[in-house]
């Protein structure tokens, strides 16, 4: 029964790592720009599908081209801010949101032109099959490695922004964009760099989802819909409320299916559970977890 | 127009800034910065000083505005309508109005920002910023505290600590008394003429407080209305009844003005 408990805890926790790495693009856009990115799913399971081209049908090692499809989804990432968004600073935000919101229906009409739209894939297995197992919870190589990719991207991004001077003047424009342009800081360069390591992180998490779950469009764009909830739970602007938003969530997610489902007639609980626990936590912490309340000095 | 002898830093030309095409704000603004000296610019609310120092700095585009007609020279090289960060890197910066920190981040986080634009490598920058610290000792004692909570007068120490870290050949000081208690206000001033000798930093600073303004600058323009009205050394101007009058509130018998004659400001301030 124990046992059972810890499973489910730990690969709530893997999912959950995954959910945080997921929301962590969109958390970069928000925290730079304000800008609530709606086509961030989009660009995650597009992060997947390029990984897997180049390796199932370009033939790159597995390593490389999750590497290069991180590459890939960074520039990606950087042109769509530079040819739809750019030309948007200084309009009200709601205009720009839609904006994303076309950029999402483009980019599922482009994924549906190719086969990714319409066939399931699935990574060749490059990690030993068998289970690691310790004390009666099992975890897969493939979970294993995902998680520790994870905690090295959000590990990254933290000190990037806590110790670089880009990364803080990436902070810098999120707190006050005229301030941030009369120290010299460009701010287009600092929008386009905050997409573009979205664009990256997208692009990691959808690698390492694709890996564990098949390359399914339907579910990753599920999954790109799961990150809003965590954003918000999270706080829009934090980069730790992403982490444990994504934890927390990937935790109730597998308790929920683990005890729930199959009991009291319930099922498919969640994918609901996680909405009544955001609107439970909102009621009593409106800006979530950790995000930032304004500062007003009297 | 300008009767300063040493060589200028700062030449502007005749500029004209219009917001949103059609509102005329700086009609004809000319002046000069001397190298290595302290220009004021004062003048009251909504004479066109701000806008002045946005044209400057290449910051006039997040309000809509451009200059129209008329050029910036600075060192020499046209910078007029140049964006910001480009000002910038040429050696002039700006002290935004309302001090402006980054009110999310620390205050070493606050000053190593403003460092973002120089190439000479992390260990100057380090040691640019021991410098700031022994010249703002005061935030030396709160490196960590978040910008945001911090005091008014501490406050602007940060604005001018961060502008200072981009190594300006001149620094544009935008009201720095603003909301500050007088004692402050003098200690800011202090720390500005300090920079200017120590560092050798060209100032040029907007102001309402004509007085301070007057007492520390060598030199001083008057504006009215998108117009420099007049100008002059600042020990001059310190001295000219006109300005007296207007700007420090005494009367010529050295009185305080009182509110009944409030009508003759509108018949003598002809020479707007």
């Amino acid at each position: 029964m124990m046992s059972y408990f810890f499973q489910l805890l730990v690969s709530g926790i893997v999912v959950g790592s995954i959910y945080a790495l997921a929301a962590l693009g969109f958390v970069l856009i928000y925290k730079s720009s304000k800008v609530l990115n709606l086509a961030h799913g989009q660009i995650i399971a597009a992060g997947a599908f390029i990984t897997y081209a180049l390796t199932g049908w370009v033939g790159i090692p597995i390593y490389l081209s999750f590497l290069l499809s991180m590459v890939i989804t960074f520039f990606l990432a950087m042109s769509v801010e530079k040819i739809f968004l750019r030309r948007l600073i200084g309009e009200p935000i709601i205009s720009i949101i839609m904006v994303t919101i076309g950029l999402m229906s483009i980019l599922d009409g482009i994924i549906f032109l190719t086969p990714f739209g319409s066939v399931n894939f699935s990574f060749p297995q490059f990690l030993p099959q068998e289970l690691i197992s310790f004390g009666g919870v099992s975890i897969s190589w493939t979970q294993l490695v995902g998680v520790i990719i994870t905690a090295i991207m959000i590990g990254g991004f933290s000190w990037f922004f806590k110790k670089s001077t880009v990364g803080i003047s990436m902070r810098a424009v999120s707190d006050d964009q005229f301030a941030s342009m009369s120290v010299g800081i460009s701010v287009p360069r600092v929008f386009g760099l905050a997409w573009a390591t979205a664009g990256l992180s997208a692009a990691a998490a959808g690698g390492i989802i694709g890996n564990i779950t098949g390359l399914n469009f339907e579910t990753l764009q599920a999954f790109g819909i799961t990150v809003f909830p965590i954003v918000i739970l999270g706080g829009l602007d934090s980069i730790l409320g992403a982490v444990v938003a994504g934890i927390i969530m990937g935790v109730i997610q597998q308790f929920a299916s683990g005890y729930l489902d199959g009991n009291f007639g319930l099922n498919g609980t969640a994918e609901v559970l996680p909405y009544i626990i955001l609107l439970i936590i909102l009621l009593f912490k409106p800006h979530g977890l950790f995000g930032i309340h304004e500062i007003e000095r009297v | 127009m300008n009767k300063q002898n040493s060589e200028n830093l700062l030449e502007v030309n005749n500029i004209e800034v219009v917001y949103n095409d059609i509102i005329q704000v700086l009609r004809g603004v000319s002046f000069n910065v001397a190298k290595g000296g302290i220009v004021a610019l004062l003048g009251t609310n909504g004479a066109g000083k701000t806008t002045t120092l946005r044209a400057i700095s290449g910051l006039l585009k997040p309000e809509n505005g451009f200059i129209k007609d008329g050029y910036v020279k600075f060192e020499g090289i046209d910078i007029t309508n140049v964006l910001g960060t480009q000002v910038v890197k040429l050696g002039a910066v700006m002290v935004p109005e309302g001090r402006r920190v980054f009110k999310h981040l620390t205050v070493d986080e606050n000053i190593r920002v403003g460092s973002i634009t120089r190439k000479d490598g992390s260990q100057a920058i380090r040691k640019d910023q021991k410098l700031m610290y022994d010249h703002f000792p005061r935030l030396a004692r709160i490196i960590n505290r978040l910008a945001g909570y911090c005091s008014g007068g501490e406050q602007q120490m940060i604005a001018i600590a961060r502008a200072l870290m981009a190594s300006p050949t001149m620094l544009m000081l935008d009201e720095p008394s603003l909301g500050l208690a007088p004692l402050l206000v003098k200690e800011i001033f202090e720390n500005i003429e300090a920079i200017n000798k120590e560092m050798d930093t060209t100032i040029l600073v907007v102001e309402q407080n004509a007085k301070i303004a007057l007492q520390m600058s060598d030199y001083a323009y008057i504006m009215e209305s998108g117009k420099i009205v007049l100008e002059g050394p600042s020990k001059e101007l310190r001295d000219n009844p006109d300005v007296k009058e207007f700007y420090m509130g005494v009367t010529q018998g050295g009185g305080r003005k009182s509110f009944k004659e409030v009508k003759s400001y509108k018949r003598r301030k002809r020479w707007m």
